[in-house]
């Protein structure tokens, strides 16, 4: 029997059994059976702690059984220095795959999806309203399948899920992970099972149900959801994207800057403005950077990290504005539902990358958050979510602050699609009167909305 | 007071495989030290060189995150619960 089948019998035997018994003895049955390693020959990357060094060879586990500390992939790279080179990527598919040789992805792996190497662009009309010159947009609002950076990370996960011999994916999330998880569960035939707070918006609760995946409300806050999934994942042993197999999925992030430099012309800019909510993405993109620097595709450049957090779920900002090295944990209240995450696992890391090149982190209002929202569509034809409404809205306060300068090559990093937050925009665009199909009643509507007398139609 | 804390399974091996420990604790300080002594191999897992609670290591109550409560300064009551839960990453 293969573990993805165990898994649901497990849960089948939970619904039909309760009491604390059953479950400890569930968790016995299941951990006695782990998933098969498959065998191939030794891979160009391994699990290490990022504390104490030691090496975990490649299996699903995210921390240090010595220390507590989180695993993170680590790569030969004298060895990778002579495979990757521009040339090479060049010749890659127009995904995030093209970067496949700085990715821990299983031998002779086959991509089920083109996900990745979204636009970027510049920005001139933002720029212009915060006072910069040489602005870009990095947008993953339109990142395949399920519209956000997540798929990237999901894509790494779900190659290591099958390596690993899982048929059953799971995660806890605050919505985008969710839908990923899901869409590309079904797509790559996977069965799962996802974790949510209960007060998710509704285009996240439903683009996650369509895909088929079992979706787990729970009455609490995304830190209680998470806790409670480290605990699942402790006694059941699913593919937890984000528990289990977390630093393979964190991996995929470093796509985004990858990207980045290949599509600056193989250059780095100077600074990088992301949102934070668990405080790994920007890490990742300054470790991609560091990789293309270690390889020699890129000259070397201390770029500046930005962070980005609304000011109702701002433990990371708060931090770095306080001059600590650690986050204290906060209790989310904001209408940025993807970024809020009040006990950030990445935080302590978060803040070392803002500060290792002179960065800065910043947060917005609620009211902010929207307005910025409003500002990016309005400007650049971009309809991003809440987080992304974080990054715009931090990147103007950072531009006000002199922090960033309007010469400096700056990239703004848009997570995710407004279709999926539509709800914070409520109010915000009155619905008005229909109005007949009739010229003369077009007419009479631009002299009531516009104020204005229409000269009189002259007859032919 | 009597507290009950759970181990999580990569710890168990340090505590002759119980899931869960009785302790007399009436702070964190307190719980950890009687851990020590209880299981001296776990000490070094829950505490670092200079005896400080180990960075990613998150401690709750009753399923409340003992930050929350006031951390070291918390008082137990008979009857809490203890979870050792590892930092997790976000969604």
């Amino acid at each position: 029997m293969r573990f993805g089948v165990r898994g649901v019998f497990c849960i089948s035997v939970l619904f039909f059994h309760s009491g604390k018994k059953r479950i400890s003895l569930l968790g016995r049955i299941c951990s006695s059976l782990a998933p098969r390693k498959k065998e191939q020959p030794m891979p160009q990357y391994e699990l290490r702690c990022r504390e104490c060094g030691k090496s975990w060879g490649n299996q699903p586990r995210s921390i240090c059984d010595d220390c507590f500390s989180p695993l993170e992939v680590s790569y030969d790279y004298d060895q990778l220095r002579s495979q990757v080179t521009r040339e090479r990527i060049a010749l890659g598919p127009p995904s995030m795959w093209r970067y496949s040789g700085l990715l821990p992805l299983p031998e002779n792996f086959q991509p089920s999806l083109p996900t990745g190497f979204t636009p970027l662009f510049r920005a001139p009309h933002l720029a212009e309203q915060l006072g910069a010159k040489n602005l870009y947009i990095k947008n993953d609002a339109v990142c395949l399948p399920t519209l956000s950076f997540k798929d990237r990370v999901v894509a790494v996960a779900l190659a290591q899920a099958r390596e690993f011999g899982f048929e059953v994916v799971s995660c806890s999330s605050t919505g985008n992970l969710a839908n990923s998880v899901a869409a590309q569960a079904a797509r790559n035939g996977f069965r799962s099972w996802i974790f949510v707070p209960a007060d998710l918006e509704p285009a996240k609760i439903i683009g996650t149900q369509v895909f088929g995946a079992r979706l787990v409300r729970i009455s609490g806050s995304y830190d209680q959801v998470n806790r409670l999934c480290s605990q699942i994942a402790d006694e059941h042993q699913w593919g937890f994207v984000n528990v289990n197999l977390r630093p393979y999925y964190a991996e995929g992030s470093k796509t985004v800057g990858f990207e980045i430099a290949e599509q600056l012309g193989w250059r780095l800019p100077d600074n990088v403005v992301v949102p934070m909510a668990g405080g790994s993405l920007i890490t990742k993109i300054k470790k991609a950077f560091d990789e293309l620097i270690t390889l020699g595709l890129v000259d070397a450049k201390p770029v500046r990290f930005f962070g980005a957090q609304a000011t109702g779920c701002s433990p990371i900002s708060t931090a770095v504005k306080a001059g600590n090295a650690e986050i204290d944990p906060q209790k989310p209240a904001t209408v940025a539902r993807s970024l809020a995450i009040g006990n950030p696992a990445d935080g302590h890391y978060a803040i070392k990358t803002i500060k290792a090149n002179g960065g800065w982190a910043e947060d917005v209002s609620d009211p902010g958050i929207v307005e910025s929202i409003q500002l990016l569509a309005q400007t650049e034809g971009i309809f991003t979510e809440t987080a992304g409404g974080v990054t715009v809205g931090c990147a103007r306060k950072l531009y006000r602050q002199d922090r960033i300068l309007p010469d400096e090559t700056t990239v703004l990093c848009i997570t995710g699609n407004g279709l999926k937050t539509t709800d914070v925009l409520a109010g915000k665009y009155a619905a008005e009167e229909p109005i007949p199909p009739k010229i003369a009643e077009f007419d009479k509507y631009l002299e009531r909305t516009l104020d204005i007398d229409l000269p009189e139609a002259v007859e032919a | 007071m009597t507290i009950t804390v759970q181990i999580p399974t990569p710890l168990r091996r340090l505590t002759s495989g119980s899931a869960r420990v009785t302790c007399a604790a009436a702070n964190l300080d307190e719980l950890f030290s009687a851990l020590d002594q209880q299981f001296p191999d776990l000490k070094p897992h829950l505490r670092d060189e200079a005896g400080q609670m180990r960075r990613f290591l998150n401690v709750y109550v009753n399923e409340e995150d003992i930050r929350f409560l006031g951390g070291n300064a918390y008082v137990f009551r008979d009857g809490d619960e203890v979870l050792l839960v590892p930092s997790i990453a976000g969604g």
